[in-house]
């Protein structure tokens, strides 16, 4: 028999040389890295051509153990760097790969704007509800009620709904799967990787280490089960309407699915009209040359 | 010619000069934020760049601005942020990462009154010490300081060319005066323009180690996202792979050469103007704006028979450590004039073992006066 422990799948698209990870046992991310991958693949999109971004957590060590060309910048700025990388080139398929906290606290003013300009990016956040890097603080999602080694007593902060931002700032795209559903997120990345315009997509993903313990959520494999009772899928919902608390309801689904022209088509658009091409720019002796 | 040719004699603001010279150096991508004295900046890329297949975004704050130049660097395009102080404050941690990453790029600072909100239409140089050490951890940094809208083209031009050659963000530390003054601008045509353009690598696929510097060169050659190589960079502490390694010898390695990159090529960096130097009994140092008061000043304290020597910092940091502990072996003493509370005379001071060094400070918004320079030249040529 062939040794096939020694080989992952997806050793193709991993930096092998990195591993083992940093990541916990049972944590939703390797399902997450193992997704991505597969829908960039399934999209046939040139490998060559894609780039990840990722900011600081967890989520943020996602760039180091994808073979893709990859940054990992500072914490909440995924976003702007992405802008600027693909805004250079806009030849480029640019994900931002990053955590709830680093996209939605630290981060949130370049997910909403990049949303309302329309920056043809995919942003994909895993939200495990709490800071798992730097051991099990609150975060903008943490549930009301929920402990966190910031929230001793149970969070008292209201937590975003995250496909609600995502959409009330603009975003073409909105998607919110758990790390359960492994074929419809892969489904998803590949749609979006072909789509244009700012797509977001919610990852609901277990942190056993710091989130379930604090919380009695028990074993990563408890909570993907909890997460097949809890979710429903319902492509129609408002994603206004569907917040995310310690029970109740997992919505899933594809949300928004529309077509808006990008920054980019805008500005060309602008251009198209209005700007004389330096090829008609004259020299003009003393004088500005401000028309 | 190059559609970006735009040249001959202009009567030009600062900050429009600014843009140009970015223009000419090939920048084609600006990010910032509207910030008073700064924003003519922004509002002629705005202008410039769509002519010019270039892309202009207004962003949501100066942490946005920056972080996107970054991004377009690492795709191979050469780009430009401008500011002033509250705005570099926002920037540094990711100036940071881009000197961590050793990304090229430039950042204008139009200084103003400070500290926090200061004199925003106002003018200072109190900014200078934020752009030697202003984010976290050590690192070499590269300044320049010009004091007309011709040498804030010039330094424009040499700030793009210095970035690239050194892989990192270069500043540009402009003031009001000089970014709202409008003067004479000769704008070369391109190809009369000395640029140096981003070393690529010509190793193939995973041959490539984003930081791994050959034979003896002081920066790793580059790789643009999208070219095939797969790479990977990070703000961590990183090996020549570009992956995280938190030892202590990747650590030592990694910081020395950050710093070592420029402090071994201080030579060819500092630029200064030097004027009587060699014979002179006091020296006044001076750098942007300031020395515009300065020369006058000398002027006069020259006719009291006061031999005296003029030395402008072009390029701030680097510091022209060297030249300043020989000269200090000549001369009765120094007299450092800026708008600052002695950021520059206290490096001066630590250079000058041999000899005074006189301060005189000031937080901005107004200019020395040409008497209290001249007294400051005559307390020193006396106590010799
Ligand atoms: S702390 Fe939580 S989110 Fe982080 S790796 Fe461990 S399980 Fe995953």
């Amino acid at each position: 028999m062939q040794n096939n422990a020694a080989h992952h799948p997806m050793e193709k698209y991993l930096r092998m040389d990195r591993m083992p990870h940093i990541w916990c046992s049972s944590c939703g991310l390797g399902t997450i890295v193992n997704s991505f991958m597969k829908g960039i693949k399934n999209a046939g999109i040139d490998t060559n051509k894609v780039a990840v971004v990722s900011g600081i957590g967890c989520t943020g060590r996602v760039a180091g153990y994808i073979k893709l060309d990859s940054y990992h910048t500072t914490h909440g700025r995924a976003i702007p760097f992405a802008s600027g990388l693909k805004l250079a080139n806009r030849d480029l398929t640019v994900a931002v790969i990053s955590g709830d906290g680093d996209l939605f606290a630290i981060g949130g003013n370049h997910l909403i704007h990049a949303a309302r300009r329309n920056v043809d990016m995919n942003v994909i956040c895993v939200n495990n509800f709490i800071y798992g890097m730097t051991g099990g603080q609150n975060a903008p999602t943490t549930p009301l009620g929920a402990y966190s080694s910031t929230a001793p007593y149970g969070n008292y902060e209201q937590p975003f709904n995250l496909v609600g931002v995502a959409a009330a700032a603009g975003a073409s795209y909105v998607a919110r799967w758990t790390a359960l559903h492994f074929h419809r997120l892969t489904d998803t990345i590949k749609e979006m990787a072909k789509k244009k315009g700012f797509c977001f997509l919610e990852v609901v993903s277990p942190c056993s280490t710091v989130f379930a313990r604090k919380n009695k959520g028990g074993t990563g494999l408890d909570i993907l089960r909890e997460y097949k009772d809890r979710s429903i899928i319902d492509h129609e919902a408002d994603p206004q309407k569907i917040p995310l608390g310690m029970n109740g309801e997992i919505i899933c689904g594809v949300f928004i699915n529309e077509d808006r022209p990008t920054f980019w088509e805008n500005v060309q658009k602008g251009i198209e009209k209005r700007v004389v091409k330096t090829k008609n720019y004259k020299v003009i002796k003393n004088r500005e040359s401000v028309v | 010619m190059r559609i970006s040719d735009m040249h001959g004699e202009f009567f030009l603001q600062g900050n429009y000069a600014c843009a140009e010279a970015a223009i000419s150096a090939g920048c084609r991508f600006f990010g910032a934020y509207p910030i008073t004295p700064a924003s003519e900046i922004a509002e002629r890329m705005s202008y410039r760049l769509p002519q010019l297949d270039g892309v202009f975004v207004q962003f949501e704050d100066e942490i946005a601005s920056m972080a996107s130049i970054l991004g377009a660097s690492w795709a191979g395009v050469k780009s430009m942020t401008a500011t002033s102080g509250p705005g570099i404050s926002l920037m540094l941690e990711n100036i940071g990462l881009g000197m961590m990453m050793e990304t090229p790029c430039v950042v204008v600072n139009v200084q103003r009154g400070s500290p926090s909100t200061g004199l925003p239409t106002s003018w200072g140089q109190s900014d200078m010490m934020q752009a030697r050490w202003g984010s976290h951890g050590d690192y070499g940094s590269i300044a320049l300081c010009p004091k007309s809208p011709q040498e804030y083209f010039d330094l424009t031009i040499k700030a793009f060319n210095f970035s690239e050659k050194y892989r990192l963000p270069v500043f540009i530390m402009a003031d009001a005066v000089v970014g709202h003054m409008t003067e004479k601008v000769v704008i070369p045509p391109s190809e009369e323009l000395e640029l140096i353009e981003r070393k690529y690598t010509n190793k193939k696929g995973d041959q490539y180690k984003p930081y791994e510097c050959c034979d003896d060169e002081f920066v790793p050659d580059f790789a643009k996202a999208g070219d095939g190589h797969l790479y990977h960079s990070t703000g961590l502490t990183h090996n020549e792979k570009g992956y995280p390694d938190m030892s202590v010898e990747t650590h030592i390695k990694l910081v020395n050469r950050l710093i070592n990159k420029i402090r071994d090529n201080s030579e060819e960096i500092i630029l200064l103007e030097k004027r009587d130097i060699d014979d002179a009994d006091v020296i006044v140092i001076s750098y942007g704006i300031t020395s515009r008061t300065v020369i006058p000043a000398i002027e006069k304290a020259k006719k009291k028979g006061i031999k005296i020597g003029y030395l402008r910092l072009i390029t701030v940091w680097p510091f022209p450590e060297k030249l300043i502990l020989e000269l200090s072996k000549k001369v009765a003493g120094f007299v450092v004039a800026e708008l600052n509370m002695g950021q520059v005379a206290l490096e001066v001071d630590r250079c000058a073992k041999y000899c005074t060094t006189k301060w005189l400070p000031h937080p901005g918004g107004g200019m020395h006066s040409q008497s209290e320079i001249i007294k400051a030249i005559e307390e020193v040529a006396h106590a010799k």
